[in-house]
């Protein structure tokens, strides 16, 4: 491992990640390079870099995961030293590897400590060697199907089934049952095989309500090693995380210390230098159990940075240099209480399908919230105006707050939320702040199963509020007096009448139920009057006034209330948006001048929800099918999507092959239903 | 800048008197118009609604710019003047703007007998048709009407501005290059069916519109073949064997949806051109116009009070001030447009005539719309005034009036009696447009003074005969005539027979001239040839 000091840092990575730590090396006064695919030649840190490189088409494997191009990056730019953020190459040997063999320091730790803890079941061996405890499971190097079978009967289920050299969620299921098994196993097979070119399987016990807490831990060169407490990372889906905080919510000054000489004590068995991760399983009792250890800078550093003042980034490229730590254990404190949730392209209601588009607006509105600057830090690789490829990671960026204490922090992560104006892509904010406001995580009661054991009340289709429907009627009756070409009374879009109030009928759908509307008629005697709102049989006088940023404030019979206004076009629709602290409400506002009355087919095609590669096509046309069987299989963003039969009926024919790439829109198949 | 100050107290007996008077004459007509909008009632509409169709202003609705302002026109039309109630005439006319295009729209209202054409539905329909051809407005019908009204068919069918003069003015509309469409969204039988297949562009809605020149029971009368109606002429017919319809729609929704986009593809121009100001509301309050004008026609008030609330930033550049003075005239805005004002305040004499067609030979040589406030007792009577030659000064402002080719909008804000009305654009002139107060009375005179003339002549005829008649006697011989003449010269007995396009409430006069004034604008203003003066 190289060791100097530098002047010039590359970053072999993208989104908010290079950003975030192209930032530090800049008030470090180094120069920083950026690299990039095609699809990212105008991404937000090539913008920001001091020099870019391409380094290859789109696909990561040929960009962000070709070490040859990285490698030759830095040598173009004369980079010193190499960043490799998360993800991508960052706990990739081979990479270390080259970069020793080329001089380049790499910000991170020696390749045989990678490789330490990258066999997750050889590091289960050490671990186990060192003290540390273990969840009962199988990691051993044979992998026959009949035998990954018995040990998982053995072990007993639920199991979880992991990819060997896996890690972020991808190839790892967990299995009910034995009969589930072979199918659990060829999934994860493939999966792990497209994303690390590894199938070897490792089984462990899975865990009831267990939490998921990781220490931080920081070594140097010099012996030197400290834990930076720890972070509660249990909410998750699909094993992505997804809400995160710091300090852990009910931890003893005791078991802190105990987990984090525990998590000491990994690192160094495996000679480790600079940031790491060591992830436990806690459970109800308090015993905690080592899953693995993450041998690079992670996604939620930051709040952890939060609550220490102190910038990891820093250290690292520290260390980098051959510096000592800059603290010693005695002098790291816990300051407060931080919260991040990650801001991701994808749709909750429909799975959490990644979604992709071009941002209309990416913007936080810290003003119009009333947010203090110093409690909120936006860590996001995007702007308005970019693109949300198929080709990475979905998450456009991290929200993190601070606060004295675990509740004040969360508010301040709740009035974020809702300041948050993301426009053009689907994102999960309106579920990030349901998780958010949810009882049972402000009470704390976190464990890994927390969103599928919420299920009910975080998808809940709660209809909306006779108020919702007119603050949102308000907010259109505002929209059409803004929409004005001309200074003809025709375009004044005041509903005038003849010897009648001005009326405006305003015809709102809830998103649940598109196809009735809920009518609001506004009536006013002039511009300068209050509107009197009429559904069904209520009747509401309603006025609104503008604030600054998206702020309005809606007085409905009296009583005023703030909140975020959007109007936010998909198409031909108009959405709109109404966000406060306390959640988000969207109404798909049925404009009688934009809406298509065209009738609809009888559905008998199946399209790609997105931009992916066909993996597998499960059926053969003409053989009978009932409805929801799985049809075929594609990958995007290196998920799995498995598109079912939407009735009983048959495939007429498939328009393309496995490995075939799709873009979303797409007609996938022709389905003939039967009867 | 010429911004007028105001004189009124809106604390004095006389305005809050107005005022209270103003106001409920305008409740009045505000709940006879809401009334109306309800068409054949609930029972009806629930009826024709189960049928999967929109009841007629829910179309209109669907087929306006969200949010459009709607210039109904003659709504009051037939009210009262049938033995049966017949809502607005069972048509619903008025300007209103789609796909970002002023247009007129005609929609027939099936739920008051049966979309039938009373002799006042024909008129109706016809007026809609004049003010597309006057203001260059395309003109979407919107059909569902069982055709004419049989029982009156003598004054429905033969005569020139009967029922076929809809389809004239449809070919001469389209051949002017204003666009005819039309959505068959119920019957269109006989005579009815030339409306589709009259226009430029037709849409029907499958299984609801019919089109053919004989339904089934004369189909089966004349020739024996026994047919339904969708068989024999339902958008499939239409649609895709006879090309009588060129749009096929699912539902009234699809249907008015799919007219949007025809209007959409108009390519239409505006030909209007005005040198237009940013409009600016007026500064005093339009709202007053009630306390100021009451509905005492004995009691005068002075109009540059009315101008100051209906005009742009109350400003108001008058025209020979201090000559003729019984006719105010001048310079003033309306949502922006450039209007010259002729307002009435007093009786005419030959100055006041002589400075109205000055003014208006100003405006039609600038080509600036005209705005007529008609409130008008009539010419001043007298010898001094015959042998000054008032009734040639008068013809003046009547040949003015009548030739000037500038788009005229007349509002009767008081009085409209006599030979004023022809000074001061009666419906004989051709305004574009025009409208009466619920305080306005139209009459060849006022009915004290008919009542006078009849008496005079009785009179006369009992002192021939050398006979006694009391006072009480005459009395009783005018109130008929006072009467008459009041119900006659009512806004409701004018409206309901068109002889205006409609009642409005004073307070909303200043966005209906702006409406008027923008959709007028779709026009050319053409050069004006004055006839003969006499001097």
């Amino acid at each position: 491992m190289t060791t100097a000091r530098f002047d010039t840092l590359l970053v072999a990575n993208r989104g908010e990640i290079a950003c975030r730590v192209m930032r530090t090396a800049r008030r470090m006064g180094l120069r920083t390079v950026a690299v990039y695919s095609d699809a990212d030649a105008n991404a937000r840190h090539v913008r920001e870099a001091d020099e870019a490189v391409r380094i290859g088409p789109a696909a990561a494997r040929d960009s962000y995961l070709n070490i040859e191009a990285v490698v030759e990056a830095a040598r173009r730019s004369g980079a010193g030293a190499i960043h490799p953020g998360y993800g991508f190459l960052s706990e990739n040997g081979a990479f270390v590897e080259a970069l020793d063999a080329a001089g380049i320091v790499f910000v991170g730790p020696p390749a045989a400590a990678i490789a330490a803890m990258g066999d997750k079941s050889a590091a289960k061996a050490r671990m186990a060697n060192a003290g540390v405890p273990l969840v009962p499971g199988y990691h051993g190097h044979d992998q026959d199907d009949v035998l990954l079978r018995r040990e998982a009967d053995k072990i007993g289920y639920p199991v979880l089934l992991k990819a060997s050299a896996g890690g972020g969620g991808k190839g790892m299921r967990v299995v009910e049952s034995s009969a589930d098994f072979q199918a659990a196993l060829d999934s994860c097979r493939r999966e792990s095989r497209a994303a690390f070119g590894d199938d070897r399987m490792l089984i462990e016990k899975y865990l009831i309500q267990p939490r998921h807490v990781e220490v931080q831990v920081f070594c140097d060169r010099h012996g030197n090693g400290v834990y930076l407490f720890e972070r509660d990372c249990s909410v998750q889906r699909r094993h992505q995380k997804v809400l995160e905080e710091a300090p852990a919510p009910g931890m003893t000054a005791e078991l802190r210390r105990e987990m984090g000489d525990a998590a000491v004590r990994a690192a160094q068995e495996i000679g480790y230098v600079g940031a790491g991760t060591v992830e436990f399983l806690l459970d109800a009792s308090g015993a905690f159990y080592f899953m693995e250890m993450n041998t690079r800078l992670q996604v939620e550093h930051p709040v952890t940075e939060m609550i220490t003042g102190q910038d990891l980034v820093e250290w690292q490229l520290r260390v980098a240099m051959g510096e000592a730590l800059p603290c010693t254990q005695d002098e790291l404190t816990i300051s407060g209480h931080s919260f991040e949730a990650r801001l991701y392209a994808e749709d909750p209601d429909q799975d959490f399908l990644p979604a992709t588009g071009t941002l209309a607006r990416f913007a936080m509105d810290l003003e119009g919230a009333g947010l203090d600057p110093q409690r909120v830090r936006l860590d996001s690789g995007v702007e308005s105006g970019d693109v949300v490829s198929m080709h990475y990671d979905p998450m456009l960026a991290k929200l993190i707050a601070h606060g004295d204490d675990r509740d004040q922090a969360l508010a301040t992560l709740n009035r974020a939320l809702a300041a948050l104006d993301v426009q053009g892509v689907v994102t999960n904010r309106a579920f990030l702040q349901r998780l958010a406001t949810h009882p049972a995580f402000k009470a704390a009661e976190l464990d890994t199963r927390f969103i599928e054991r919420h299920h009910a009340t975080l998808f809940a289709a709660t209809p909306c509020s006779i108020d919702e429907y007119a603050s949102a009627a308000l907010i259109a009756l505002d929209q059409l007096g803004r929409e004005r070409e001309s200074d003809s009374p025709w375009d004044r879009h005041d509903g005038f009448r003849l010897n009648a109030p001005h009326g405006i009928r305003i015809a709102l759908c809830d998103r649940q139920d598109e196809a009735s509307a809920v009518v609001v008629e506004g009536t006013r005697e002039s511009d300068a009057d209050p509107w009197c709102l009429t559904i069904g049989s209520e009747t509401l006088t309603a006025s609104l006034q503008p604030l600054e940023g998206d702020a309005v404030a809606i007085t409905l019979d009296g009583h005023r209330r703030r909140l975020q206004a959007r109007l936010v076009g998909e198409g031909e629709r108009h959405i709109i948006v109404m966000v406060d602290p306390a959640g988000e409400t969207r109404l798909l506002w049925r404009r009688i001048d934009a809406i298509d009355h065209g009738h609809h087919e009888v559905e008998s095609t199946l399209t790609a929800p997105m931009h992916g590669i066909v993996v597998a096509l499960l059926v053969e046309p003409s053989q009978p099918v009932e409805k929801g069987m799985p049809l075929m299989v594609m990958e995007a963003m290196k998920m799995e999507h498995t598109l079912t039969a939407p009735a009983d009926g048959q495939v007429a024919s498939f328009h393309f092959a496995a490995g075939d790439t799709v873009g979303q829109g797409d007609v996938l198949l022709e389905f003939t239903p039967s009867g | 800048m010429a911004i007028l100050q105001t004189q009124i107290n809106p604390r004095s007996e006389l305005f809050q008197a107005n005022e209270a008077a103003m106001r409920r004459e305008v409740l009045a007509l505000r709940e006879l118009s809401a009334a109306i909008r309800r068409g054949g009632g609930d029972k009806a509409r629930a009826r024709h609604e189960s049928r999967g169709k929109l009841f007629v202003r829910d179309r209109i609705d669907h087929l306006l710019d969200e949010g459009s302002p709607f210039l109904e026109l003659s709504a009051l039309a037939a009210h009262e003047v049938y033995d049966d109630a017949v809502p607005a005439a069972s048509i619903v006319t008025g300007i209103g703007r789609v796909s970002g295009v002023e247009c007129v729209i005609v929609a027939n209202d099936a739920t008051v007998k049966g979309g039938t054409y009373y002799p006042l539905t024909v008129k109706k329909h016809l007026r809609a048709q004049e003010i597309a051809r006057k203001h260059r407005l395309p003109c979407i019908y919107l059909v569902d009407s069982g055709g004419a009204y049989l029982p009156l068919q003598d004054e429905v069918f033969p005569d020139r501005d009967h029922f076929g003069r809809i389809f004239y003015n449809q070919a001469t509309l389209s051949a002017e290059g204003i666009p005819q469409i039309a959505v068959v969204m119920g019957s269109c039988t006989a005579g009815g069916a030339y409306v589709p297949a009259m226009a430029d562009e037709s849409i029907i809605v499958r299984e609801q519109g019919t089109i053919f020149l004989g339904g089934p029971p004369l189909v089966k009368a004349a020739t024996g073949e026994s047919i339904s109606a969708e068989a024999l002429g339902g958008a499939d017919v239409h649609a895709k064997l006879s090309g009588v319809a060129d749009h096929y729609a699912e539902n009234d929704a699809h249907a008015l949806q799919l007219a949007r986009a025809c209007v959409a593809r108009l390519n239409w121009q505006k030909r209007g051109r005005l040198a237009m100001q940013p409009p600016k509301p007026p500064r005093l309050d339009p709202a007053e116009l009630y306390g100021i004008v009451g509905t005492d026609l004995k009691k005068p008030f002075d109009v540059r009070e009315v101008i100051g609330r209906i005009v742009d930033d109350s400003d108001f550049d008058e025209f020979k001030r201090y000559y003729g003075d019984t006719l105010v005239t001048g310079f003033a805005h309306i949502h922006g447009h450039p209007v010259g004002i002729v307002a009435n305040n007093g009786v005419l004499f030959s100055e006041s005539a002589v400075k109205g067609a000055h003014f208006i030979e100003l405006c039609a040589q600038r080509k600036i719309p005209l705005v007529f406030l008609q409130n008008i007792t009539g010419f001043m009577v007298g010898s001094k005034y015959e042998h000054e030659g008032i009734a040639k000064h008068g013809a003046k402002l009547v040949t003015a009036v009548a030739c000037a080719r500038v788009p005229k909008f007349t509002v009767l804000i008081g009085g409209s009696f006599g030979a004023g009305n022809y000074g001061m654009c009666g419906r004989a002139f051709e305004p574009n447009l025009l409208f009466m107060w619920p305080n306005a009375r139209i009459s060849v005179m006022g009915g004290e003074q008919a009542a006078g003339v009849l008496a005079q002549v009785k009179r006369e005829q009992h002192e021939r005969e050398g006979r006694e008649w009391s006072a009480e006697d005459e009395e009783a011989f005018k109130q008929p005539t006072r009467e008459q003449y009041e119900h006659q010269g009512h806004p409701y007995y004018a409206s309901a027979r068109l002889w205006d396009d409609g009642v409005i409430d004073p307070a909303q006069t200043r966005d209906v001239l702006g409406l008027a004034l923008a959709a007028a604008m779709n026009a050319e203003i053409e050069d004006t040839k004055f006839g003969v003066f006499r001097m």
